[in-house]
């Protein structure tokens, strides 16, 4: 596979949310404001692409059996790192995303890539894979933010889009609006784009 | 201000249920909750896991990493503290309990990569918590996620038979139903009130 297909194939053929379905606990926590899913998304694409190339240097090293135990902290030392540039720029970021931030750890998405890719090829093409999944994990994160914050604030990054006449919809900013969003997302591409696509 | 233990463990469980409304242990929540046994011993297994994890992470956190200020190093330490947990209750399972460990075991191995179980440490930091609270919030936090985890179940097996659109089926579905039932558990957001 060339760099290109790599990228491709990890951030849509592959794309952890709709077709895996791995990694929405943060993907329904942080959606109600667009700016919080942007750096949501850049911290795990960071985390992604160090942790994964991290993985895939050592692999012959780590023996089988403390293999998970290994990549777990690897994962944890990057997503501190992350966490201390968001405590130290962005505090009030910080704060709003709260746990969240802690959570890259669990999310399934990371360790997913390194189980299925990282431990078996080059670093390089390791980190690519794992940008790529990052950057798949983004956008359906962007989306739902879009959609959520759109009708919920009325605004957009924090901007007001809609004026006075629009009577916002609270349900939006509020958590069952998230499975709702994600789930019409997931029929969407399961059902009509699947089918055009022909997979 | 102090709140009570008890109005967190009650308020855990219904109000700011740590699935329905903070969106954790999604992951095994959607995969496990095919059948309605399975689902019992895993939220059993998240209920003893969390409860203790949050206790041991609460005097891990107070006891060694305030005096020594490192702080910052909590995410390591406590996903540390968990899978040591979850590993020795394994072996102590397996040692004096077959029966337990045929019908909990298979389910402790995901339960170090479940996020609510770090992520109600976390928060048990965040809120600054008691021990009493850490404790009643640890349990409060399991038996909500069983509940959901339960509640899952039994539509889905009722569901199993009827009509769904193609691509709606399997997540898509489960996440509307989730979605439902977080709605109605906004619905109890009279009782008690907390943050």
């Amino acid at each position: 596979m060339t760099k290109k297909e790599i990228f491709i194939n990890s951030a849509f053929k592959e794309n952890a949310i709709w077709s895996q379905i791995l990694g929405i606990c943060s993907a329904l926590a942080v959606t109600n404001l667009m700016m919080n899913s942007l750096v949501m998304g850049l911290g795990v694409i960071f985390t992604l692409a160090l942790s994964s190339s991290t993985i895939s240097l050592i692999r012959d090293l780590i023996p089988k059996r403390v293999r998970m135990m290994v990549q777990t902290l690897i994962i944890a030392s990057y997503v501190i790192i992350v966490d201390l540039i968001l405590k130290a720029y962005m505090p009030q970021m910080s704060k709003a995303l709260g746990p969240y931030i802690g959570l890259i750890i669990t999310n399934c998405i990371i360790m997913g890539r390194a189980e299925a890719f990282a431990g078996k090829n080059p670093p390089l093409d390791s980190m690519i894979d794992g940008i790529g999944a990052g950057v798949g994990y983004t956008v359906v994160l962007m989306v739902i933010a879009t959609i959520r914050e759109l009708f919920g604030f009325g605004s957009l990054f924090g901007i007001q889009i809609l004026g006075e006449w629009f009577t916002r919809w609270s349900i939006m900013v509020m958590a069952p609006s998230a499975f709702f969003v994600l789930a019409v997302l997931i029929w969407i591409i399961h059902g009509p784009i699947a089918a055009k696509v022909g997979k | 201000m102090e709140i009570n233990a008890f109005i967190i463990f009650i308020a855990s469980i219904f109000t700011s249920n740590i699935l329905l409304t903070n969106f954790l242990g999604m992951c095994s929540f959607l995969s496990v909750s095919k059948e309605v046994e399975s689902s019992v011993g895993l939220g059993l297994a998240v209920v003893f896991v969390m409860t203790l994890t949050t206790a041991l992470n609460y005097v891990v956190y107070h006891m060694v990493l305030v005096p020594l200020n490192i702080v910052y190093l909590q995410y390591i330490i406590f996903i540390i503290v968990i899978a040591a947990f979850v590993q020795l209750t394994e072996m102590m399972l397996e040692r004096f309990s077959p029966v337990l460990y045929y019908s909990l075991g298979i389910f402790l191995p995901l339960i170090t990569v479940n996020c609510a179980i770090l992520g109600v440490s976390l928060f048990m930091i965040i809120r600054d918590y008691s021990f009493l609270q850490s404790i009643a919030f640890g349990a409060g936090g399991g038996l909500g996620w069983l509940l959901a985890i339960l509640a899952l179940a039994g539509i889905r097996q009722k569901v199993r038979y009827k009509f769904v659109p193609k691509g709606l089926q399997g997540a898509g579905l489960s996440m509307i139903i989730t979605g439902i039932m977080a709605m109605a558990f906004i619905g109890f957001s009279g009782i008690v009130v907390i943050q």
